[in-house]
């Protein structure tokens, strides 16, 4: 089995990281950069990513995308106001935002797996071998479709996308494994684009996260933004001239105010110089300038800290550390506000711009069975409901609900011979439709026909650990799955992304078959491996009936698997997966009692 | 038959220590969170993340008082299955008529707006409405080991279950109302996160 790598996919930057030997360890490229800019642009001369594409940023901005995160998992009226400030084009009028460069539409999974490819290329090298899986962090606050998008973007890349963890409780983990972590945690997290607060409890190598918030689309962009803007003003009242509309300016001035920023961190006043054209802009900045035009930004992030120990059942005096995560939190007035809304001094012993990443490696290990005391227990920041009528949403499953968690819901018909239902389903706070986020429509399919309200569908909504939906359905009476056709609001269909993932691959279509079928060879290698141990350890716990069935189903894997027919192969891997489901909840059971027999009983019932 | 208290192998009871509860739930976990599972066949990882799903669903209702009182009238009602959403509960009409002079107030400040003496009226009423609202849980909590107490099919827990789902109701009805109180003020900032209408 190949590596498993952590990735903080960041807005502005984007690491790659893994354990060494217990310990956490940043990957860095041949210049020792830990820090691989999040910037891809398209030229002449090919795709160039990171360093490379951010010299192209002023030279060549129609083509250059940056923080192509605040894009993932949007549609084009989204992100309406957003792209008034981007130099690159959008296509209207879709419904997944899709890029224009010169000829060509990209979409921003397509573009993200451009910066995957990177990383997956910067830790090959490093490990001198393949690196097959990954964990991508992402911000808590991101919705289904954003999730899916990103994972999307890590298969185009050729990663087997193992787990989407959220960057708040990746960094909770990084802390948690140099025992920096204990008792009740809020972690501020203020990255680039995106703004996350979750609250965690830590005991017993376990961190459950009792709750999140926060804003994905509010970050150290939106300071450069605010600066800019101001500096734009300045120089249109000192020397005359109006930038607004010439994107190299635009380009020059966002990029001397982020670094104006970033002085100001630690200097109390900066000199900014930008030679334009015609005339030379110079102007000193102060940190109360910069504090005056962010003051709103930063307020704004303190309402989602309250929402967030509210939802937590807590105040701000039980939380016992404050951890500070992103880069935007270098700015003391952050800082300052951080401190005076949880009255404790937060702190940041972990490099604020590596401990997601160092976090996500934790989390790989984790996956990889090499870390067993640690378990992250996280939530769906967002509830999940369906339309009902009137256009009002029928919550199934409430925010801050722990993850994996599943409804269930009974369905009918509403009209004789009715065969199809239609489902909504929307993500959000608030009351009606209109005003949540639309993830998708399912239609159930096949139904057969009968007079209204007599069919009985039982449609299962299940989170699953990476905060997707997956929805099953089937029909009570005949206990039959039912078809779901699935059209994602603000996605890009399985069909489109199985063609990006394959016009990724580099090779000739030769190697591509040849390394299926070792896949599917090694998959069924492994299952049938699983299923001879299941039978022989438990195959008590299945009637003789369900052993005939999975022994006929291991036979005829077996078979397929002398052949090279990488089809039949998965197919067949499939059904013994399927016979051998019950036998797997069984044991499943078998298991959560044998950990109850541990406990006592009656060491329960209320004494104190 | 399987429900959330013999998930986590504990009898029917409301009186529970939540201690002890918390515990046995990381314990449970431990063994079937599908971080653990990564390496097992697909039917491994789907009866891992089945499981998963459903002692997190039992811990959610087990772990305070008052999601407990929920979910055991749902259990002794035999309505439990669904798992989802449930009917709006039935404010009881005494309390709806009480409310007719905040209802009033608010229409008007809907419709007038606010000068200092109705804003002070209204957050008189939400202060006394949030006492209540909390008196409902300590009303509910002192009870509940008379549930436990009881025996099983006696009339006395019929009728504490209906006196619960009372206290449950009014409190619903009561949160509506102070999320509406904190709308007239101006105070919504935090709105769709601490009342939100079920």
């Amino acid at each position: 089995m190949g590596r498993i790598v952590g990735i903080d996919l960041g807005t502005t930057n984007s690491l790659v990281a893994y354990v060494d030997r217990g310990v956490p360890r940043v990957i860095p490229d041949d210049d020792g950069r830990a820090l691989l800019p999040s910037i891809v642009a398209f030229t002449a001369a090919g795709v160039l990513v990171g360093e490379a594409g951010r010299r192209q940023l002023t030279r060549n901005p129609a083509r250059t995308i940056y923080s192509v995160k605040r894009l993932m998992g949007r549609g084009h009226d989204d992100v309406r106001d957003e792209l008034a400030h981007v130099p690159y084009e959008v296509v209207p009028a879709a419904e997944v935002v899709r890029i224009r460069v010169d000829e060509q539409e990209v979409t921003p999974p397509e573009v993200s797996a451009h910066l995957l490819r990177a990383l997956k290329q910067r830790a090959e090298a490093f490990f001198g071998e393949p690196v097959e899986g990954a964990v991508i962090t992402v911000p808590a606050y991101f919705n289904d479709s954003q999730r899916q998008a990103t994972k999307d973007a890590g298969r185009i890349a050729g990663l087997d996308v193992r787990r989407i963890v959220n960057e708040p409780t990746a960094a909770a983990l990084a802390y948690g494994l140099e025992r920096l972590a204990q008792g009740v945690i809020a972690v501020y997290d203020l990255g680039g684009g995106t703004f996350d607060i979750s609250i965690l409890r830590v005991k017993d190598g376990i961190f459950e996260v009792l709750a999140t918030n926060g804003n994905t689309r509010l970050g150290g962009d939106d300071f450069d933004r605010a600066l800019a803007d101001w500096l734009r003003e300045d120089i249109r009242a000192r020397h005359g001239v109006d930038l607004a509309g010439d994107v190299e300016a635009g380009q020059e001035l966002r990029l001397g105010a982020e670094a104006a920023k970033c002085r100001l961190s630690s200097d109390e006043r900066t000199a900014l110089t930008i030679p334009f054209e015609c005339f030379t802009y110079h102007r000193e900045i102060t940190r109360g300038d910069l504090e005056a035009l962010i003051d709103p930004l930063v307020e704004s992030t303190l309402g989602p800290c309250r929402m967030a120990l509210a939802d937590a059942g807590l105040t701000a005096e039980q939380v016992d550390q404050v951890v500070l995560v992103g880069g935007s939190t270098r700015v003391p007035m952050v800082r300052r506000r951080v401190q005076e809304l949880f009255g404790r001094t937060p702190h940041s012993q972990l490099n604020p711009d590596e401990v997601v990443a160092l976090g996500a490696a934790v989390q790989a290990q984790i996956l990889a069975g090499g870390i067993t005391d640690m378990l992250l227990l996280d939530v769906t920041p967002l509830s999940l409901g369906i339309e009902t009528l009137g256009g009002v949403v029928s919550v199934l499953i409430a925010r801050n609900t722990t993850i994996p968690t599943m409804a269930k819901e009974h369905f009918t018909t509403g009209v004789d011979g009715q065969t199809v239902i239609d489902l909504h389903v929307v993500q959000g706070e608030r009351e009606l439709v209109r005003d949540n986020r639309s993830l998708a429509r399912f239609e159930l399919r096949g139904i057969d026909p009968m007079p209204a309200g007599m069919p009985k569908i039982e449609v299962t909504f299940l989170i699953d650990a990476n905060g997707i939906l997956q929805v099953e359905a089937r029909e009570l009476r005949t206990g039959k799955a039912a078809s779901i056709r699935v059209t994602p609001t603000y996605g890009i269909s399985e069909a489109d992304v199985a063609r990006m993932v394959e016009a990724s691959f580099e090779h000739a279509e030769a190697d591509v078959s040849a390394r299926l079928l070792i896949e599917a060879q090694t998959e069924a290698d492994t299952v049938m491996n699983h299923v001879e141990r299941s039978l022989r350890q438990a195959g008590v716990l299945a009637g003789a009936e369900e052993r005939g069935r999975i022994r006929a189903a291991l036979a005829a894997l077996e078979e397929a698997r002398r052949g090279e027919d990488k089809d039949l192969i998965r197919e067949r891997t499939t059904e013994l997966n399927r016979v051998t489901k019950p036998l797997a909840d069984v044991m499943m059971e078998a298991a959560l009692k044998d950990a109850l027999a541990s406990r006592r009983a009656d060491g329960i019932l209320e004494s104190s | 038959m399987d429900n959330y208290f013999t998930v986590f192998g504990l009898p029917r009871k409301l009186a529970l220590d939540e201690g002890e509860l918390q515990r046995r739930f990381y314990d449970l976990s431990r063994r079937c969170h599908p971080d653990f599972h990564q390496g097992g066949t697909a039917a491994e990882q789907a009866a891992a993340l089945g499981a998963s799903a459903r002692v997190n669903r039992a811990y959610r209702a087990l772990r305070e008082p008052l999601s407990r009182v929920e979910y055991l009238i749902a259990l002794e009602d035999g309505s439990d299955a669904s798992e989802g959403a449930r009917d709006t509960p039935v404010a009881p009409p005494e309390l709806l008529a009480e409310m007719m002079d905040v209802q009033e107030a608010l229409e008007e400040a809907r419709a007038a707006g606010l000068d200092a003496n109705g804003r002070a009226a209204l957050d008189a009423q939400r202060q006394r409405l949030c006492a209540r609202y909390n008196a409902e849980y300590e009303a509910i909590v002192s009870r509940m080991a008379d549930w436990d107490a009881a025996e099983e099919g006696a009339a006395t827990r019929r009728a504490l279950l209906a006196w619960f789902g009372q206290r449950l109701a009014t409190r619903a009805y009561l949160s509506t109302v102070i999320g509406d109180l904190r709308e007239a003020l101006g105070e919504d900032d935090d709105r769709h996160g601490a009342h939100r209408r079920h």
